[in-house]
């Protein structure tokens, strides 16, 4: 009896404790929550981390959630409803479905919260602007890249975080179809899916790089990816003789190049996403007019320029 | 099944279920009492988040808790049988996504009418079930295992059989209906529960008398306590596991068709990680995972628990590190009141 009433005042205390947690919501106050594809990778944190600056300049408050994976449209789905629920002047979402997302949407429209898309964008004509990277368009920058650094010609691979998502689509197809259209001696002898994961993405290259022994570079199509491609090919020491090309950054990404070991990597301005969702959030709720899609660009970045300040602003560790 | 039939009216047969119900007895009420417990903890986060933010207790967001709740609490339930039996179903939320993916194939692909669509996902879903089944009782592989396998099987299929993209179900405009619309909602206006939670309700009532009043339920539970004992009694254990499996792989099926039908779409890559969820749902209802005891009622709760915590602290912006932090936490102080609870019903 008494070790249960422990256990009940165990509980009362952490619910307690949670409430500290919690910020206090002040009514006047503009609220816009984000609703992210993801969280965990530091991609999402720069995202996170551009909405908060503006946030701050911008005097309003932004929250910011994303599922564990991007597989989980449903947790997704019940993150933009709780994020309805709690009345925000506007939102910021990131669809991993856009079909999925549609009645929630039209909820949204219907109490006239204007609703921000970034990073892929939702099919639809609710949201009132779309702040995002063309991944394709980045993606056939690196394939550029790639063939002119293995001399247009010769055997290459791609490791990509996901097949079914818009990002790991894109970036693909971008990649395969300029290199199928633009050089016809540069052959794309596999392509395959690690998730993102680190040690997957490692295991997938060094079967590449077994099935492969003339294989001249690999494109790792998201952070995880391309560190996993890093790594797979110094495990099968193969170092120098495979160009790596990357996306996204990290500690880890801009390290390899700085050694060497990766020729270079695409970056997209993850927190320049964040900021411009936000003011165009803040913006829409004083009833400007917005354009149908804000670009937040891409740039190569390698040894060369990594130091440059333009570049470093977009970078994250 | 003959043999089964038989062995209720051979007379060591009857003193097997008899020590079994008596066992039974024993349980019910810590077990009765851990349900008490879990609905006070219930109550005690409702009424904490309805103190804590004014916008938690209002129709829209309990609607969406309840919304949030169906999936995993049919996944849950489906656990529920498996736990009883003092197995364990890692395949429960990869089998849903299968399901969800032969639904697509069958209405989307081959343009079938919605009830077949229904039908197959529910076929396939005790197909897969029967196999684990199968694997389990006759070839004696530990259902950690074999389901682990099935889990990784089942999720590679998904992605073959609809070429790794999403299968849209536009072709068939009353399959969101099945979990979007709202049937009670269309006689009290006041009340707009979408039905994918009246199927949920539905299916526990269903799996509640299932466990209470049938042979199969009797035999679940005996699985859980003794199985030796139960298969010296002359009763065909393997068989009645094979059953249980497959009766929770058709339950898969149905939740399948609500998360299908909800984002109206069959998600392939969708799924790992959901068997986690359910079977914590079912460890905090109060069902043991040595077997043996459990009810629907307990799991539909620690269901609900699970949801409210989630929502709750999403309404209350909790940053969302600590919201797992928390999650993690409680299915901890759950079990530990198990613990607690079992102790003190041994001293007793």
């Amino acid at each position: 009896m008494i070790q249960r009433r422990a256990v009940a005042t165990t509980l009362a205390a952490s619910l307690i404790g949670l409430s500290g947690l919690a910020q206090a919501q002040q009514a006047q106050e503009i609220y816009i929550p984000l609703v992210s594809k993801g969280f965990q990778h530091q991609f999402w944190q720069a995202v996170k981390s551009g909405a908060e600056q503006a946030a701050k300049d911008l005097k309003v408050k932004v929250t910011f959630e994303g599922p564990e994976t991007e597989a989980m449209v449903d947790k997704q789905i019940d993150m933009l409803s709780a994020a309805l629920a709690k009345k925000p002047q506007a939102i910021g979402f990131a669809a991993l479905d856009s079909q999925a997302a549609i009645p929630l949407l039209k909820k949204a429209q219907a109490a006239k919260i204007p609703v921000v898309a970034f990073d892929s964008g939702v099919d639809s004509d609710i949201p009132v602007t779309t702040t995002t990277t063309d991944n394709k368009a980045a993606a056939a920058l690196a394939a550029d890249k790639m063939a002119e650094l293995i001399g247009k010609s010769g055997e290459v691979a791609l490791v990509v975080h996901d097949q079914t998502s818009r990002t790991g689509v894109d970036r693909r197809d971008g990649f395969v179809n300029r290199i199928k259209s633009a050089y016809p001696n540069i052959k794309i002898v596999s392509v395959q899916y690690g998730g993102g994961d680190q040690l997957k993405s490692t295991e997938i290259t060094k079967s590449i790089l077994q099935a492969s022994p003339n294989l001249k570079g690999i494109f790792g199509a998201n952070e995880g990816s391309a560190i996993g491609v890093v790594n797979g090919v110094k495990e099968m020491k193969r170092s120098g003789k495979v160009v790596i090309i990357g996306y996204d950054s990290g500690k880890q990404q801009k390290n390899a190049i700085i050694d060497g070991s990766m020729a270079g990597a695409i970056t997209q301005n993850p927190v320049g996403m964040g900021y411009k969702t936000v003011e165009m959030a803040v913006k829409a709720v004083k009833g400007e007019k917005l354009p149908k899609i804000v670009d937040t660009g891409f740039f190569w970045y390698d040894k060369t320029n990594i130091a440059d300040p333009k570049i470093a602003a977009v970078l994250y560790d | 099944m003959t043999t089964g039939d038989n062995a209720l009216t051979t007379p060591t047969a009857t003193t097997a279920t008899a020590t079994g119900f008596s066992l039974r007895a024993r349980l019910f009420r810590p077990a009765t009492r851990q349900k008490l417990l879990a609905f006070a903890s219930l109550i005690a986060l409702l009424a904490f988040f309805s103190v804590a933010s004014p916008q938690f207790l209002q129709t829209d967001n309990l609607v969406s808790i309840l919304q949030s709740t169906a999936v995993n609490g049919v996944l849950a339930i489906a656990c529920t049988f498996v736990i009883i039996t003092a197995g364990i179903d890692l395949s429960v939320g990869t089998l849903m996504t299968f399901c969800a993916v032969m639904a697509g194939v069958v209405l989307t692909y081959m343009g079938m009418p919605l009830a077949l669509g229904i039908a197959a996902a529910i076929f396939f879903g005790a197909l897969a079930g029967f196999v684990s089944g199968v694997l389990i009782a006759k070839l004696k592989i530990p259902p950690f295992i074999a389901t682990l396998g099935m889990m990784m099987l089942l999720k590679g299929l998904s992605l073959v059989i609809s070429g790794t993209k999403p299968i849209y179900f536009n072709d068939t405009p009353d399959f969101p209906a099945i979990s979007q619309d709202s049937l009670i909602g269309y006689f009290i206006p006041s009340l707009p529960i979408p039905n994918a939670v009246l199927i949920l309700f539905l299916v526990a009532v269903a799996a509640s008398i299932v466990l209470n009043k049938t042979i199969l339920g009797r035999y679940t539970f005996a699985l859980g306590s003794n199985e030796e004992a139960v298969r010296l009694s002359g009763v065909n254990t393997d068989f009645w596991k094979v059953v249980v499996y497959t009766v929770s792989g058709g339950i898969c099926g149905i939740a399948g068709l609500l998360i299908a039908s909800r984002l109206n779409s069959a998600q392939p890559a969708l799924g790992q990680g959901y068997e986690l969820d359910a079977i914590a749902a079912v460890v905090i209802g109060g069902t043991s995972l040595s077997g043996g005891t459990g009810t629907i009622v307990g799991t539909i709760i620690g269901a609900f628990i699970m949801s409210v915590l989630t929502n709750g602290l999403r309404i209350l912006s909790v940053a969302q590190e600590w919201q797992t932090v928390v999650t993690g936490v409680i299915i901890i102080l759950a079990v530990y009141a198990d613990i607690l609870r079992r102790r003190s019903s041994s001293a007793h």
